[in-house]
């Protein structure tokens, strides 16, 4: 009997048992739209975060204080300031002792409730200088940026995000208007471009909230705190990306020489890069996406019992038809293929189908929940291809049960 | 009613003896309890015969009638089959045999419900590998023979009992078997039915064809030509007293 006969009698077996074998497709649709559409919101996450992470500054190095070990956690020495001063900043600045480094920019930033009028917005207020624009790869919708007058002269002025401009100035021009931070009046000089990436993820803090102002205002005025000179961070802008080693190199030797310190264990700094950050990030999503994953798998299993039932059912009620077929002379072969491809026809129909309910809900559920789904053509023919394997294996039981049957038994008259 | 009975000869051996049965035994096993159904049967049923195997319920007729169909294979004995020793075939080969060698037809009619009459009909060429063409064909033309011309895109549900063991007797005839093996064809049909379906045995037995028909009504049997008697697992051929005492 040849392959086209056998999926000519698969087939028919599908269609004469109609409910049933719709039920049974149900059961794989389910779990297939499930799997995709999970692997798809973590696809999504994902590049969402790798997105945001690059739009925080091209071929960057953060430096933050306190020393990470190996396993976990950050060292701080209780009670100190931030280890990181300005004179470290204006070591790495220079061009002789680190050639790597294109810019840096020194960072103090808390978080303050801003005031404008009757309206308030609470943001992160960074102190900064003039190199923070290009370190963080950042351009001007309006007006200007702070400069090196206005750090040498602790101007009371401030540069808003495109969010907390809108916030705060409902449709007035916020160029020119004060903005009151602790009781210090600032006059808003700029507002930086929307980076475009500012929906609301919960994994990074929103680019376009933010306000800057000189790094001595903030130190003088309005953060207060212990030692003038110390910083929250530096950030460090490499010449290019393939810079990006030499630059992390030259940062590390300066600072341990510069804090006389002799072994790189002790560092009371650390450095992380970009890169690190967006594999931190999407560690994160992954395990989510595992988690999800997993319980999507779940589903499809039970789907594949499901068919397995279902086609032991079919063994058993169609006994008789069995023992005929077997009778008019079925080999035992011939009958194991022809459940098996009934039982893979099931699955292949609701991964077509399952696959197909993904894809709507890849459209229409981003809408609801603010999260984007990406759905990849290998993840489509992955679950296509999972959809007939499942089919088949649990086809394999019900198939062979029905192959052994012997015709005696099956054709014995009630 | 008249059918069309233009059958040719069947292929296979032409010398004679369609069946040869050598002190065929069988035994089965439940647990330790062991059950002869057949106690040692010879037997010889020659090409173009037409035996009717008669015995109450519980003798063997129909363990006989499983060996004789190939459905089932004897615990000791040889059974010939148009000369080809099937007694130790494996499952696959005793299905082409079947597929091959032997037409069945059923009490039960055994039709598939979901297809239509020559669907039905033409369902042992799907297992003999005939092409779809020459499939159709071949079912239309075996159930013209049992006159069901006007009938062949009828599923089962919609025939009465008499047109549906025709049908089942044209599936049987349309791989053009050596043999035909009738298991209470008649058992399931109103006397007018049942005299139809023995009318076209007749007609098949006229034409050539070696027939067995096994049942437990000596009415049915008396249409054949020899009538075996079986009782315990053992034959009583052409025993007039057998023959008496279950009347």
């Amino acid at each position: 009997m040849s392959w086209l006969e056998t999926f000519r009698t698969g087939i028919n077996g599908v269609l004469s048992h109609r409910l049933r074998s719709a039920l049974t497709v149900l059961g794989i649709l389910i779990g297939i739209a499930a799997v995709i559409l999970t692997v798809g919101l973590g696809e999504g996450a994902q590049g969402q975060v790798t997105s945001e992470i690059t739009a925080l500054g091209s071929n960057v190095l953060t430096i933050s204080p306190g020393s990470s070990t190996s396993t976990t956690g950050i060292r701080e020495a209780l009670g100190t300031a931030s280890t990181l001063t300005m004179s470290d900043v204006s070591a790495l600045a220079n061009p002789i002792v680190a050639p790597d480094i294109k810019a840096v920019a020194p960072i103090t930033s808390s978080s303050e409730t801003l005031t404008a009028g009757t309206s308030t917005w609470t943001t992160s207020v960074q102190g900064s200088i003039p190199t923070w624009l290009t370190v963080r790869g950042r351009t001007l919708a309006q007006g200007r940026f702070i400069d090196n007058q206005d750090v040498t002269d602790h101007a009371a002025v401030t540069v808003l995000g495109a969010t907390t401009a809108s916030e705060l100035f409902r449709g007035v021009d916020p160029v020119g208007q004060t903005v009151d931070v602790n009781g210090v009046p600032l006059t808003v000089v700029g507002v930086l471009t929307s980076t475009g990436s500012s929906s609301s993820s919960s994994s990074t803090s929103d680019p376009d909230d933010l306000a800057v102002i000189p790094i001595t205002t903030g130190a003088e005025r309005i953060f207060g705190g212990t030692s003038r000179n110390s910083v929250s961070s530096i950030a460090v802008q490499a010449r290019s990306s393939d810079d990006l080693t030499a630059a992390y190199q030259e940062s590390d030797h300066l600072l341990l020489q510069l804090h006389g310190i002799t072994a790189a264990a002790d560092a009371d700094f650390t450095i992380t890069s970009e890169q690190s950050l967006i594999s931190t990030a999407t560690s994160v999503d992954r395990t989510l996406t595992i988690l999800l994953g997993g319980v999507a798998g779940i589903s499809l299993l039970v789907g594949g019992i499901g068919v397995m039932n279902i086609m032991l059912v079919s063994v058993t009620e169609r006994i008789r038809e069995i023992g005929l077929r077997k009778a008019l002379g079925a080999t035992p072969r011939v009958i194991r293929r022809q459940f098996l491809v009934e039982a893979s026809v099931l699955g292949l129909i609701g991964g077509a189908l399952g696959a197909l309910l993904g894809i709507i809900g890849a459209t229409f559920l981003p809408g609801v929940v603010g999260d984007p789904i990406t759905i990849s053509p290998t993840a489509m023919i992955g679950a296509l291809v999972v959809a007939l394997v499942i089919g088949i294996a649990f086809g394999v039981y019900p198939a062979s049960r029905a192959a052994h049957l012997a015709p005696i038994d099956a054709l014995r008259n009630e | 009613m008249s059918t069309n009975t233009h059958v040719t000869p069947p292929s296979g051996t032409s010398d004679g003896a369609v069946i040869e049965l050598e002190r065929v035994t069988k035994v089965y096993r439940t647990g330790s309890i062991a059950v002869a159904a057949l106690r040692g049967i010879s037997l010889t049923i020659d090409q173009g015969e037409y035996v009717a195997v008669i015995g109450p319920s519980g003798s063997g007729k129909s363990t006989l009638m499983h060996i004789l169909g190939c459905l089932d294979t004897p615990t000791s004995g040889t059974y010939n089959l148009a000369g080809d020793n099937v007694s130790n075939m494996s499952e696959a080969a005793l299905a082409e045999v079947r597929n091959r060698r032997i037409g069945f037809v059923f009490q039960q009619f055994n039709l598939l419900p979901s297809m239509s009459a020559w669907q039905n009909v033409e369902l042992p060429l799907v297992y003999a590998g005939i092409p779809r063409a020459e499939r159709k064909e071949r079912a239309m033309d075996a159930l013209a023979r049992v006159g069901l011309a006007g009938r062949v895109h009828h599923r089962p549900g919609e025939l009465s009992g008499g047109q549906q063991q025709r049908v089942a007797v044209a599936r049987a005839l349309v791989t053009e078997p050596d043999l035909i093996l009738a298991d209470e064809p008649t058992g399931n049909l109103d006397s007018v039915s049942a005299a139809d379906v023995l009318r076209l045995m007749d007609e098949l037995h006229e034409a050539g064809r070696t027939l067995v028909l096994i049942t437990h009504d000596t009415e049915v049997a008396s249409a054949s030509g020899r009538v075996l008697g079986i009782r315990d697992g053992l034959l009583t051929e052409n025993d007039d007293r057998f023959m008496e005492s279950i009347r």
